[in-house]
């Protein structure tokens, strides 16, 4: 195994105002990450992940202990070295107007070259490089402003890798995206990690993609702690119900879902099967129903005839019988 | 496998950079001949020519024009247009704001409170001393505006450096503003109005006060005024991207700031204390630059807003002393007045729904 690109040993952060007041937010991290790894941070809102991504990348000081990018105290380097060691994507929205894409992405050489930023054709590959990884050579004359958040969000990340960094640091990237862009980002870096063996750390609230797309998560706890382990580890542990277990929610581990918790006292019968089947369940669930496959003939009875992609359903309750044609209709009838 | 279309060059950009600047050059070299030969007294550029390169003008007195008054002008407005133009770029990059000039940290007040200590409060005390200070011609006066200036950068400095944030520098550089605005009102509240006078025409601005001696202490210092933003380009262009990116990119943003802060305030104390308060020019022109070579590139736009700058205040100055009347609006006056409607019409023009009136 390689030796790891970043890693802490019994840190503490939080916020140091003055000699006397400090602000604590948790201590005694050790942490790890290898080169070519995805790691997902997650963990309730304010619990401070931001604030351990800042530390790690030096945005902010560290309270005590220490962090290590390959081997070498983050203490230690210098503000270039450590600018060519890892490179960020900061949840702060950026404000430029006219700047076009290369020019932006391009600013992520800063480290690599001189006084003047003259370029050598060495960052003009770099550059090249970055737009092609995130998939926007086709924007980079387009103006920053110009460009959808999902774009930009994209373009961003090509000035993080065009930093060339060997550890990437993300936070939120996906928070103002719509779904299909926070799966496109979310599998983008997955593959940054995979294909190019690049180190991708990020924060994030999408728990249900970072599960799908991560090699590792830390889960950061309300008191501080992290968990660290394959997405799937940390489930059959039970940590995701400790980290997120709030009244009325819970952690469906055999759905990989959270759910509301609520007394089921209304009961229904359903046979069905296939698609048809696996989406009627839902929806009675979502309705409040307890659904149950064999019951006492006085309570509601739902069949599912499906007939290729058009399906019927007929329910039976208090002697009636009724057709219905959608899943929409099946729920009204039952909750008149 | 489908075939990836070719990532399409960049157009040549730069070359079409390297014309525009070539064409901001011949408009300066331009409005520079026009404000020699125009004045109350109009002298054919031929002529203007031939001064200058010491030939014989036909009136003795062309001469006496041309070299002791409008080069010492127009040389006055150069330095003048590119000082405030670079010094309201570097504020409008470091606080991220498209309204940031470069009195935005109170220099001007400073040193509108040191001319009116010197002109209003002294004037009222002694006459022994302001009698003194008149002799000494507007040297007394530039003397008095730099030291009010540099006090409010010394202050600037010594707070620059414990601040965190820009925000909060820009807000104590509003307050150094008014408290200074406030002694000034004050001395103002308390003093004859023929001294009132004597401020309220300092406070006009004006490029023809500057003499021959008082340019050899002037051009140096708003040289090395410039020539500190040499190395910020690369840095300045970081720093649009906010102080963390910055930061994360390898900049000593500390460093950077003492040194845009020191480059500006020398360019704004300078300028204010030899020409007074000159408004507009500092946070028009890098708007203009920006809109017209469509590029937030500090590399290109430093040497370009000084040009444009520098040309700016001379067809301001042309503007300024009507030509052909005896009489000279203050500067102050005609770049605000024919300024805003001409960066009104360049903006709006070049918006067609976009945000470009930012940084």
């Amino acid at each position: 195994m390689s030796s790891p690109v970043l890693s802490a040993h019994d840190l503490q952060i939080g916020f140091q105002s003055s000699r006397a007041s400090r602000k604590v937010v948790a201590s005694g991290l050790n942490l790890e990450l290898r080169a070519s790894e995805f790691v997902c941070l997650a963990g309730p809102n304010g619990v401070g992940k931001s604030t351990l991504l800042r530390t790690l990348t030096r945005l902010q000081p560290a309270l005590g202990g220490e962090v290590r990018f390959s081997g070498k105290p983050l203490r230690d380097l210098s503000n270039k070295d450590l600018a060519s060691m890892v490179s960020v994507v900061l949840t702060e929205h950026v404000q430029v107007t006219v700047m076009r894409v290369r020019e932006l992405v391009g600013l992520g050489r800063f480290p690599h070259t001189g006084m003047f930023d003259s370029r050598s054709r060495q960052d003009e590959k770099a550059i090249e490089n970055a737009l092609e990884l995130t998939d926007v050579s086709h924007l980079s004359d387009r103006f920053v402003q110009e460009l959808s958040d999902g774009e930009r969000q994209r373009v961003m990340i090509a000035r993080a890798l065009a930093q060339e960094p060997l550890l990437l640091v993300l936070d939120e990237p996906t928070a103002f995206l719509d779904l299909p862009g926070r799966i496109s980002i979310m599998h983008l870096l997955r593959d940054l990690a995979r294909t190019h063996r690049q180190a991708v750390l990020t924060s994030t609230h999408d728990l249900d993609l970072a599960m799908r797309s991560a090699d590792r998560i830390w889960l950061m706890n309300r008191d501080g702690s992290i968990a660290q382990g394959s997405p799937e580890d940390l489930v059959l542990i039970g940590q995701f119900g400790h980290t997120f277990s709030q009244a009325n929610l819970q952690y469906n581990a055999l759905t990989g879902q959270f759910e509301e918790e609520r007394d089921r006292t209304k009961l229904v019968v359903l046979r069905a099967e296939g698609l048809a089947g696996t989406w009627t369940e839902r929806a009675l669930r979502r309705a409040g129903f307890e659904v149950l496959v064999e019951g006492a003939p006085d309570l509601p009875l739902v069949e599912v005839e499906a007939q290729g992609i058009t399906n019927s359903w007929r329910l039976t309750w208090q002697g009636v019988s009724r057709e219905l044609s959608s899943i929409y209709a099946l729920l009204n009838a039952l909750l008149e | 496998m489908l075939a990836r279309p070719e990532p399409k060059r960049t157009p040549s950009k730069p070359t079409t950079n390297g014309w525009l600047i070539a064409l901001f050059v011949l408009i300066l070299a331009a409005a520079l001949v026009l404000s020699l030969s125009l004045g109350s007294v109009s002298i054919p550029i031929k002529q203007v020519f031939g001064i200058l390169f010491g030939k014989p003008a036909l009136k003795e007195s062309w001469t006496t024009i041309v070299l002791n008054f409008r080069l010492t002008k127009a040389l006055t407005a150069v330095l003048t247009g590119a000082a405030l133009s670079v010094a309201g770029l570097q504020m409008q990059t470091m606080f991220r704001n498209p309204l940031a000039d470069p009195f935005i940290l109170g220099i001007n007040s400073g040193a509108s409170l040191g001319v009116a200590l010197a002109v209003l409060a002294i004037g009222t005390t002694g006459s022994i001393l302001l009698a003194g200070i008149s002799t000494a011609g507007d040297l007394g006066l530039a003397l008095a505006a730099s030291i009010g200036a540099g006090l409010v950068l010394g202050l600037i400095l010594l707070v620059g450096r414990r601040v965190k944030n820009p925000t909060t520098l820009l807000i104590l550089g509003l307050m150094f503003g008014y408290a200074a605005s406030a002694v000034t009102s004050l001395l103002i509240y308390f003093s004859l109005p023929e001294r009132i006078q004597a401020y309220t025409v300092w406070s006009y601005g004006s490029f023809s006060g500057v003499t021959w001696s008082q340019l050899r202490v002037m051009a140096p210092v708003i040289l090395v005024g410039l020539a500190l933003t040499v190395f910020l380009p690369k840095p300045l262009n970081a720093l649009l991207l906010g102080e963390e990116y910055a930061r994360s990119m390898g900049v000593n943003v500390r460093l950077t700031r003492f040194f845009i802060l020191l480059s500006a305030s020398i360019l704004a104390g300078t300028v204010t204390a030899f020409c007074g308060p000159i408004g507009f020019i500092g946070v028009a022109v890098p708007h203009l630059c920006r809109n017209m070579l469509r590029s937030a590139d500090h590399k290109l736009l430093l040497p370009a807003v000084a040009i444009i700058g520098a040309a700016l205040a001379l067809i301001a100055d042309a503007i300024a002393q009507l030509p052909g009347s005896q009489y000279v609006l203050p500067i102050n006056v005609v770049t605000s007045l024919f300024g805003a409607p001409f960066v009104v019409w360049v903006i709006i023009r070049q918006r067609k729904g976009r945000t470009s009136f930012s940084v």
